[in-house]
Parts: structure tokens; sequence; C-alpha cells
């Protein structure tokens, strides 16, 4: 037994206390009282880290409601699918229709305007002080004071291996760089969690681009080979580039849009 | 083409290989000249024999081997069929005809002066349709997805389709363009069927109704068939050559587990096929059974096949041997019983009973008995003969890694093709069910399968928005057909001309021509 169970082994040996049941019932009632005490007496950040909990609480109460009024409702075709499919399609659980939606876009895209548009137009430009860190190790590297560190979450290849330190001049760390990304596609109203290709774009700079660093607004190419879109003519789309949609340094997670 | 084939296989790299190391025996080739002769005896379909005869190997081609075998039957020249072979080794073994004879007896250790070869006959038919190319036609109209259609046995100027958006069309092939909407369902159309005659259309909807139309007028015929307590899923006729005293029937397969025997003129259900446990998918209506009665089958998703006497409504044989639904059935004698009395000649007999003894002598001559193959979600297909094997099984064909959803006969009973959710299509022999060849080229599941009359080509839909034209024995892709804006649900082969028909999610019918 580890050393620190002392309380399942006092409990193990003697049992519980005689009162225990009585006590938590007792404690659970009072749960209520708790919670509206705390809510209108804390003050400050302990007010702001209680808001976020019961936040989040809130959510999983409200999912969980929402479940079971689906599961109680009883409808005469429930089964039956909102689009209509042929009669060898109906009674299975069929993918989501990713097909369906590709040709959407590529109608779309054909016209004009819609041909460079993406969901995030225009995002805050980052300064090279922001992006990179000076590194002073070294005599020489001090005094001269060339090399970088990129502070930013980046894409590397996957065959790439650092050069020699004399040659280095950006560091990408290897906490910072990511290999897939949250993909949403919008019109399936679905995430997945896909590898990168590469970075197309950075709308900051261009060598922000070559050095494929990943901040919001980035366009990413991704690999949806796995979603199954098929192109007209009968070829199954590999690449699809994405938008970066969150701040990735922030949240330690990298998300995107599919681009329509 | 959009379709790149596979790469060559390890086995097909080395015989290259192989091919350019070692020194040609050049002699081999010209040597057929004198190589002298070969003893063969030709055997039909049905195993009848004819005597050996002395064949010279230099002139031993299928066509020139085809002639031959014409004359033996005694046939005058306007009678002749086209046949190809099969030759039956000693082991049994069957192999396509190869085209160097003196090369694969060589190959095989066979000294052709010694033994008499038995070559299997296959008939061809006659006329030869040929590959659809080009997309003749792009008819809009439906609003919905297109989930069915098909091609009248009458004429081939005439399809039918039906939507989503609760109508069936009816439309001219010709010019391509629509002809009649045939509106009055509160549901899905999810099938439509033509008569044998061609005189009728049948319509399967969502809203537990199956509607009777005129296909001349496009108008409703007096009621529609309600008692189905849910969706009506398909729906066969009944072969014309049993029609009985000008009764049309109709059998309606539903999801509310029963199969219903309909009386068009009277609206009337004659009788209720209920015992399965489980939405029913499939329905045919064949002309075997005792004394040709008929029969109907039924496929479930309970697993199993049942086998009903048409005319008394009662249950022949339950085929159980699947572990799975059951998604769908076909009969060898579906072509014939499709298109009733015609055929490729266009010469329809002027009386009933002519049209009648022509329909029947039609299914007579698609098989001695009547197959039926099932298709299933358990990944495998089994072969029934329900007149000869009864409940047993004549083979189980494996093969699919997904499930299959699509089975079809070749109109000359042949073949069966399959097409399933693993992106590919498969061909098997009818008579023994054994494995001949894999169709590879979709990239996403095939919905649906359509032979050409002919039995020489084969048309598959697919998810991925393509139409794939196949050579049925070489297995070579012969179109591919890109043209669709997404998942073509449905297509159809018209059983007398070059006409292909598709519809799918895109909403617009597709007509395909040479």
């Amino acid at each position: 037994m580890p050393q620190n169970e002392y309380m399942e082994r006092w409990r193990k040996l003697h049992g519980r206390r005689l009162d225990h049941e009585e006590k938590t019932r007792k404690k659970a009632a009072r749960e209520g009282h708790k919670q509206s005490y705390e809510a209108q007496n804390l003050r400050g950040l302990r007010a702001k880290l209680r808001a976020q909990e019961r936040r989040k609480e809130k959510i999983q109460m409200r999912k969980q409601i929402k479940a079971h009024e689906e599961r109680d409702v009883k409808t005469a075709n429930q089964n039956d699918p909102s689009e209509p499919m042929p009669a060898y399609l109906l009674d299975r659980s069929n993918p989501s229709t990713a097909k369906a939606i590709s040709s959407q876009i590529k109608n779309k895209r054909a016209e004009k305007a819609a041909r460079f548009s993406v969901p995030l137009p225009k995002v805050r430009g980052l300064a090279e002080e922001e992006v990179f860190s000076v590194v002073h190790t070294g005599k020489k590297t001090h005094k001269k004071s060339w090399k970088r560190m990129i502070t930013k979450p980046t894409f590397v290849g996957p065959n790439f291996t650092r050069r020699d330190p004399k040659h280095e001049r950006f560091i990408r760390p290897m906490g910072l760089r990511y290999k897939k990304a949250h993909v949403t596609h919008k019109e399936l109203g679905v995430t997945v969690n896909l590898p990168i290709l590469s970075v197309k774009k950075n709308p900051s700079s261009p060598l922000y681009t070559n050095l494929g660093v990943l901040t919001r607004g980035t366009i990413i190419e991704v690999d949806v080979s796995d979603l199954g879109l098929t192109s007209a003519s009968g070829k199954v789309v590999w690449g699809r580039y994405a938008q970066v949609t969150n701040n990735p340094e922030n949240d330690g997670c990298l998300n995107a849009v599919l681009l329509t | 083409m959009a379709t790149i084939p596979p790469p060559p296989s390890k086995r097909q790299k080395r015989e290259t290989l192989a091919l350019t190391q070692t020194q040609q025996d050049a002699t081999a080739k010209f040597a057929s000249a004198d190589a002298g002769s070969f003893k063969a005896r030709f055997v039909d379909s049905e195993g009848n024999e004819t005597d050996a005869v002395e064949i010279p190997l230099a002139d031993a081609s299928e066509k020139n081997v085809s002639l031959l075998y014409n004359t033996l039957l005694g046939r005058d020249r306007e009678e002749f069929i086209p046949y190809r072979f099969h030759i039956q080794n000693a082991q049994g073994d069957v192999v396509q005809y190869p085209s160097n004879l003196l090369e694969y007896f060589q190959k095989n250790d066979i000294s052709p002066n010694e033994i008499t070869i038995t070559l299997v006959a296959e008939p061809q038919a006659v006329f030869r349709v040929q590959a659809v190319s080009r997309l003749a036609h792009r008819i809009p109209g439906h609003g919905q997805p297109i989930l069915t259609s098909q091609f009248s046995p009458k004429t081939s100027s005439r399809f039918a389709t039906g939507s989503g958006d609760c109508t069936a069309r009816i439309w001219d092939a010709d010019t391509g363009t629509p002809k009649f909407t045939l509106k009055g369902h509160a549901g899905w159309v999810l099938d439509v069927r033509w008569s044998p005659d061609g005189e009728l259309l049948a319509t399967c909807s969502m809203d537990k109704t199956l509607r009777i139309w005129d296909p001349e007028t496009g108008t409703l015929l007096n009621h529609e068939l309600r008692g189905h307590k849910d969706a009506v899923l398909q729906a066969a006729w009944e072969p014309y050559h049993l029609r009985e005293n000008g009764q049309r029937l109709i059998v309606s397969a539903s999801r509310d587990a029963t199969a219903r025997v309909w009386n068009v003129g009277t609206g009337r259900t004659e009788h209720v096929l209920s015992g399965h446990k489980s939405s029913v998918t499939c329905v045919k209506w064949g002309a075997g059974g005792e004394n040709g009665t008929g029969l109907i089958y039924t496929g479930s998703h309970d697993k199993n096949v049942r086998v009903w006497n048409a005319s008394a409504g009662t249950l022949v044989h339950e085929l159980a041997g699947h572990k799975h639904w059951v998604n769908h059935i076909a009969l060898s004698s579906d072509f014939a019983l499709r298109t009733g009395y015609f055929d490729h000649t266009n010469d329809i007999p002027s009386s009933d009973a002519d049209k009648k003894a022509k329909a029947k002598a039609r299914f007579e001559a698609s098989g001695k008995t009547e197959r039926l193959v099932s298709a299933s979600d358990d990944l495998t297909m089994i072969l029934w003969d329900p007149a000869n094997a009864g409940k047993k099984p004549v083979a189980r064909l494996h093969g699919h890694q997904k499930a299959v959803n699509h089975v079809a006969f070749s109109p000359d009973g042949t073949v069966i093709a399959s097409t399933g959710w693993d992106n590919h299509t498969r061909i098997w022999n009818a008579r023994d069910g054994s494995f001949i060849r894999k169709l590879l080229g979709h990239v996403a599941p095939v919905f649906q399968c359509a032979f050409s009359a002919d039995s020489r080509l084969l048309v598959t839909a697919s998810r991925d928005t393509t139409l794939k034209v196949w050579n049925v024995r070489g297995g070579k892709l012969a179109r591919d057909l890109p043209g669709h804006e997404d998942e073509v649900y449905t297509v159809d082969w018209a059983p007398s001309a070059n006409n292909v028909c598709s519809g799918g999610k895109d909403k617009a019918v597709r007509l395909w021509r040479n």
C-alpha cells in the first residue's frame, strides 16, 4: 500500500464514523446555500475563478438537459433523415455527407468575389520584437546578437532537423511545434484533428510564412483525406486550406476552419 | 481519364523482367502454321455434348471455333449465334479461351494430339451494345435528389425517375425533355417500376402508399394502394406470362415487415405476406415454382430471404444463412421478366396469347431453373436455387470487404455483378458462384450497377460522383463518365438500346449515350 493512503487504511481497519451518512447528506443538502453564499460574497480573483468554474458547470448541465429532452421526445419517423435518400441508404447510420458540401464549395469559389475571401480577413500584425527574442548565449553570440528564438508556435516539416548552432539563426522551440490542428468543417458542423501539411501564408510577414509561424489568421494546408471528400472527376481530395482561428500561443492548441 | 490503373503487381513486374532477360524462342509464334491439330468436344450450358472434332491449330481462333460449332449444330447461316468458349481441363477447372492456343498448350504441358479438349460454349447476344461515352442530356426538373430510375421495357425513349420532392417524372430520352410529372405522393418516391408490358408505372413512396400511373397520359390509375403501415420500399410486377384473365398484380415490400400483393384493377390487397421480423428491403416476383405458377422472393433486415407461393400467398421456404441484413436480391430471370415479350428484334406479337407465349419462351430461355442471389451486410452473398436445392445455399460468395449493397444477374444469366461499400465491383460466375474478377476504379462506395442488354458491359454508379462503364469479360474500364456534381444514387441501362440514365443528389437527371 502506498505510504500516503493512511485514510483509506484507517477506514479499512475501523470502518466509517457512525454518523458518516448523515453528515454527507447534510453537507450535500447545504451545497446550494454554500454556493449562494459564495456567489454573493466572493470578491476579486476568487470571484472570477468561481464564475469561471460555475460557467463550465452550467454548460455541462445544459448539455445534459438537452440530451434528456432529446431522449424523451418520441416522433413517428424518428429515424428518417431530413434529406431524401434512396431506400438502400435508409436505416443506415450514414457517415456525414462531406461530399455534398464540397460541390457547394466549388460553386461558391467559382464566383470571383468569393475566391479570395477568408473567414478572418483582418488580423493584428505582429512585430518582429514580439515574435523573436534575441539569444545571448556565449560571448560571440552575445556581442553580435544575431541569433533569434521564435516565441510563437510553429510548424516544421516532418523531416526537419536543426542546423548546427553556428548557422542556426532562428530557433524554433520543440515545445511550441505543432503537427496537427483541430479543423472545423462549417457546413458539416464537424471538427476533426487533421495533420498539417504546410504553412501557406502568415499574413504578418513572408518571413513568418517561411519559418512556419502559426498565429491567428495564418493559412495552413491540412490533410483532409480522412474526410473522404472527392472532386468532380471522382478523385479523393487530399490537401485543403484552412485558416487558424485562435491564438495558439495562449491556448496551447491549434484551431482552424476549412476555407470555403 | 480520371482513373489511373493500379501499378503493376510484383508478379507482373517479375514476368516482364523475366521476358526481357530470357531469350525468346522466335519460332514459337510461327510454329502454329504447321502445328497440326487438336481434338475438341463441345459442351453447352445444359450439358449436351457433341462428338469430338478435329480442329487445325492454325485456324483455332475463337471466332472460327464459334462458326464451327454453329455448323455442327446444323444451323443456317442466318441463325448463327456468336459463342465464347471456356476450356475445361482435366482437373475440372475452367479457363477462358486463350488468344494463343498453342502457347496455352505449351504452358500447361498438354499435348493436343493425345487428349480431347472439352470446350464449354456460352452463347453471346447476337447484337452488340456500345459503351456509352458522352453526356447527351442533363435534364433539370426535380427539386430534390433523385432516388430511383428505370427505363421502360417497351421503348428506350421513355424512362421514369422518382425523387425526394415527392414526385415521379417520366422523361423523353430521345429529346431529353420532361414528359409528365406524376404528382400526388406525400413522401419521397423510393421506387419506380414499369410493368413488363410497359403499360403501367408503379411508384412506391415514404407516405406508405403505392400508386399506379398510366405512362401514356401521366394520370393516376383509379386509386392509390393503401394498407402498409410504413414506407413502401420496393415493388415488383407479376411476370407477364403469368397474368390470368386480365388481372394485373403487383407486390410491394415495406418497412412494416410485410409485403402485400395488390390487384391493380380493383385496388384490393390479395395477400399480405407477413412473417418477416423486420423491414422488408427488397422483393422480386419470379416465374419459377411448381408448374411455373410464380414465386415471390423477399429479403429483409431480419437476415432471411423468404420464398412465397405467389398465387396462394403461402410461405414456401425460409432461406436462412446470412448473419446480417439482406440488402438486395436478384433473380437470374430478372431481365427476361422485366422486359416480358419485348426483345431486340422489335417484332411484337399481336394477340394476347402470342405475347404470353413469347414472354414465357423468353423466361424459359433465361435458364433451366430460376436462381436467386442475395447480398447482405455480412460482407457475403449467397447463391440459392430454391427449385432444386431448396433451403440449401448453392454457394456462398466471399470476397467483399464491406457490406454488399447491390447485386445483379447479367441478362444472359452467366455472371453476377455485385457492388459494395468497399469501393469495388466484383464479377462472379453465376453457375457455381466462383469469383471471376474485381473491378477497381471507384474511390467511394459503389451504390448500383446495371448490365447492358448484351451482357458485355456493366455501368456502375458511385458516391464519388462518377459512372464507370466496364467491360465484363476483360474487366477493363471501358469508359469513365464524370459529370455528376454529387453522389449518384441510381443508374439504369435501357433494355433495348445504348441509353443510360442516372440520377443522384445533384437533382438533375443525366442521360448518357454512345
